[in-house]
C-alpha cells in the first residue's frame, strides 16, 4: 500500500509539475489572441520569453547581484564590512590551502584529461573497436560524482599492514612490497587521489569532443601530407593540433570551469579534511556549517570572477559565428 | 575512412592497441570493481579483495542479491530512487517546455531587445552555482519552498535553461525559411506553427537536451543538498548516498550496491540514448 501512495504521488507530482507549465502557454496565447490586432502581435513574443527571462531572473541574475551585495556584509549580512570578507578570502591559511589546492587541480585535471582525451581520440580513429572503446572510456560521464566518489573510496581503501587489503591500490602496493598507503589521509598523497577521481570523468567527455574534431578534418590533407613524406608524429603535432585548435580551447575551458566548481568529490571523500579543501567545497563549509553568509557570498564572488573571462570569450565565438549566418 | 583504416597494417597498429586496450581497461575496472563487489556477501568483501574472485569466478554461492535487498529496504535506497524519480522527471520537462518556446521566440519572432537578450543568456551558461545559492536559500525560507519538490524543480530549471535556450535556438534558427514562411503566408498562428512545424522538426535537439538536463538532475548533489537540507522522506539517492558513505563507511557491502544502485538511471540513459547524450554534449560545450 505505501509504495503505490508513494508511486501515485510520484505521478501527480510528475503531472501537476509538467502539465502546468504547458497550461499556462496555452493560456497566455488564448489571452494574447483576444486582444486587439496591433496588441497581440506585440505582445506575442513576449509571451514566449518571458517565463524563460523570470525564471533566469529569479535564479541566476538578481540572486548573483544579491551575492555580490551580501559579500561586504557581516556573517549575519547586518553591517557592512566593506572589504573584509575579501581580505579574510586573500589572506586565511585556509583560504590559502584551498587556492593552492584547487591550482593544482586547474592544471592536472585539464592537462591530463584533455591530453589523454586528445591522445585516444587521434588513436581510437584509426581502430575498428572504434564504438566500443569510446564507450568504455566515456562511460564514467554518466556517473555523479557521488557514485564515482565511491567507486574511488573502495579502491583507496586501507587496512593495516599485516591485514588482507580490499582496496585495489593498496593491494598493488603490497604485492609489490611496499607499506599500505593511507591514500585519502597522507597529505602528500590525498588531493592526487581526488583529482585522479576527476580525470577519470572527463577524460571521456575530452575525448568525444575532439574525436569529433579530428574527424572533421578533412582527409585529402592528411593523405597530402602523407605524401609529402610526414610521419603521424609530425602529421599530430603539425596537422591535427593546430586544425582543431579551437575545439582545444573550448573543451579545456569547460574542463576549467567544472573543476573550478567541483565540490561533490571533495565533500564525499574527505569533507575537505586533511588539507584538501578547494574554493567551492570552502564556500559551502562558510555557508552551511559557519553559517557565514558574507564569507560564504565573498568566495561565490571570486569564483565568479575568475570565470569572467570565458564568458567574455563565449560571447566573442557567439558573434562571430552569428556574423556567418 | 575505412581504405584509411586499411592502408596501415595491423603490426604497425600494434602499439596503438596496446596503448588502447590498457586505457579502456583501466577505465572499466573502478566500476567492474564496484558491480561484482556488489553482489558479494559481507564478510568475503571485508576478508578478501573483490579480485580474488576470479579464482573460481563460477563458483556461484560466492554471489547473492541480499546486499541490494537492504540496501533498498533498511536503508531507504527504494524511496530515494522514487525521490530522484519525482525530481528530475519534472526537472527536465518543465525546463524544455519554456525553453523551446523562448527558444523559437528568439530565432524567429522580432521583438526589441532579441540580439541582447540573447546575449545574455550566453552569459548566464556559465555562471557558476555557487553564487546564486546563498539568496535561493534565504528566500525559498521566507516563501517555505525549501524541503520542497516544486522548490527543486524550479532551481533545477532555472540553472537548466541557458544551456537548453542556447541549443534550441541554435537548432531552431537552423531550420529552413521557407517551411516557416510558407505556413505563415497559409495563415497559421504562431502557435500552431510551434506546435506543428518547430516541435517535430525539433525533436532531436529536444531529445539532447532533455538526456542531459536528466543526467545533470539525477546525478545532482550541491542543489538537493542546499534546497533539500537532507530531509529523508525527500532525499535524491546521491544524498542518501552520501548519507550512508558518512555513517556507514566500511559497510562496503551496502555503499557498492547503494552507488550502483544509483548508476542504474544513468547507464540505462547512456547505453539507450548515447547518441543523444554526446550530440548535446558536443553541441552545448559551452556550458559549465
Amino acid at each position: 500500500m505505501e509504495i503505490l501512495y508513494r508511486l501515485g504521488s510520484v505521478l501527480v507530482a510528475i503531472a501537476v509539475g509538467c502539465g502546468g507549465v504547458i497550461g499556462l502557454f496555452y493560456l497566455a496565447n488564448y489571452a494574447i489572441n483576444a486582444l486587439p490586432k496591433p496588441w497581440n502581435s506585440r505582445l506575442l513574443p513576449w509571451v514566449y520569453v518571458s517565463p524563460a527571462l523570470a525564471i533566469l531572473s529569479a535564479y541566476l541574475i538578481l540572486p548573483t547581484i544579491q551575492t555580490i551585495y551580501l559579500s561586504f556584509f557581516d556573517g549575519r549580512s547586518q553591517n557592512f564590512v566593506g572589504l573584509k570578507n575579501y581580505i579574510f578570502a586573500f589572506t586565511d591559511p585556509s583560504m590559502l590551502v584551498a587556492f593552492k589546492n584547487n591550482l593544482l587541480w586547474l592544471v592536472l585535471v585539464t592537462g591530463i584529461s584533455v591530453g589523454l582525451g586528445l591522445i585516444v581520440a587521434v588513436l581510437v580513429d584509426k581502430v575498428r573497436y572504434e564504438a566500443v572503446a569510446k564507450s568504455l572510456i566515456f562511460l564514467p560521464m554518466s556517473i555523479s560524482f557521488v557514485g564515482a566518489s565511491v567507486i574511488w573510496k573502495f579502491i583507496y581503501a586501507y587496512k593495516p599492514a599485516g591485514d588482507d587489503q580490499i582496496g585495489l591500490l593498496n593491494a598493488i602496493v603490497v604485492s609489490l612490497g611496499f607499506e599500505p598507503v593511507g591514500w585519502l589521509v597522507e597529505r602528500s598523497v590525498n588531493n592526487f587521489a581526488l583529482i585522479a577521481i576527476m580525470i577519470w570523468l572527463y577524460t571521456g567527455y575530452c575525448m568525444v569532443i575532439l574525436s569529433a574534431a579530428v574527424k572533421g578534418i578533412p582527409e585529402d590533407v592528411i593523405e597530402a601530407a602523407k605524401i609529402d613524406g610526414a610521419n603521424s608524429w609530425q602529421i599530430f603535432w603539425r596537422i591535427t593540433v593546430p586544425m582543431i585548435r579551437s575545439t582545444l580551447l573550448v573543451v579545456s575551458t569547460t574542463v576549467v570551469i567544472l573543476v573550478l566548481k567541483v565540490f561533490d568529490i571533495v565533500f564525499v571523500m574527505t569533507g575537505g579534511n586533511q588539507g584538501t579543501e578547494v574554493i567551492a567545497s570552502r564556500m559551502i563549509k562558510e555557508m552551511f556549517n559557519y553559517r557565514n553568509f558574507g564569507r560564504g557570498s565573498a568566495i561565490a564572488v571570486i569564483l565568479l570572477i575568475l570565470i569572467i573571462p570565458v564568458m567574455v570569450s563565449n560571447i566573442r565565438r557567439f558573434r562571430a559565428q552569428e556574423k556567418l549566418r | 575512412m575505412a581504405s584509411v583504416k586499411k592502408k596501415i597494417s595491423f603490426w604497425q597498429k600494434t602499439p596503438i592497441h596496446i596503448a588502447l586496450v590498457a586505457i579502456a581497461f583501466l577505465w572499466t575496472l573502478p566500476s567492474a570493481g564496484l558491480l561484482i563487489s556488489s553482489f558479494r556477501k559481507r564478510d568475503d568483501m571485508l576478508a578478501t579483495g573483490w579480485w580474488t574472485v576470479f579464482q573460481h569466478p563460477f563458483e556461484l554461492t560466492q554471489y547473492h542479491l541480499g546486499n541490494y535487498i537492504e540496501v533498498l529496504q533498511a536503508d531507504g535506497m527504494g524511496q530515494s530512487f522514487l525521490n530522484s524519480l519525482t525530481i528530475s522527471i519534472p526537472a527536465t520537462i518543465i525546463p524544455i517546455a519554456i525553453a523551446t518556446f523562448a527558444a523559437y521566440a528568439f530565432a524567429w519572432m522580432k521583438f526589441p531587445g532579441r540580439q541582447l537578450l540573447f546575449i545574455l543568456v550566453v552569459c548566464l551558461l556559465v555562471v557558476p552555482l555557487q553564487t546564486t545559492l546563498i539568496p535561493i536559500l534565504r528566500t525559498y525560507r521566507d516563501l517555505g519552498l525549501s524541503n520542497s519538490f516544486l522548490g527543486v524543480w524550479l532551481a533545477h530549471t532555472g540553472y537548466g535553461l541557458p544551456l537548453g535556450i542556447y541549443l534550441l535556438r541554435n537548432y531552431i534558427g537552423a531550420l529552413p525559411s521557407d517551411l516557416i514562411e510558407a505556413a505563415e503566408v497559409d495563415g497559421a498562428s504562431h502557435l500552431q506553427i510551434f506546435t506543428k512545424i518547430i516541435v517535430p522538426l525539433s525533436m532531436p535537439a529536444i531529445a539532447s537536451f532533455a538526456v542531459f538536463q536528466f543526467l545533470w538532475v539525477w546525478n545532482d548533489l550541491l542543489i538537493a543538498l542546499v534546497y533539500l537540507g537532507g530531509t529523508v522522506d525527500v532525499a535524491p539517492v546521491t544524498i542518501q548516498l552520501t548519507n550512508m558513505v558518512g555513517s556507514k563507511g566500511q559497510d562496503w557491502h551496502v555503499l557498492t550496491a547503494g552507488a550502483f544502485i544509483t548508476m542504474t538511471m544513468p547507464l540505462a540513459v547512456f547505453f539507450g540514448l548515447q547518441r543523444y547524450f554526446v550530440r548535446g554534449i558536443l553541441a552545448g560545450s559551452v556550458k559549465s
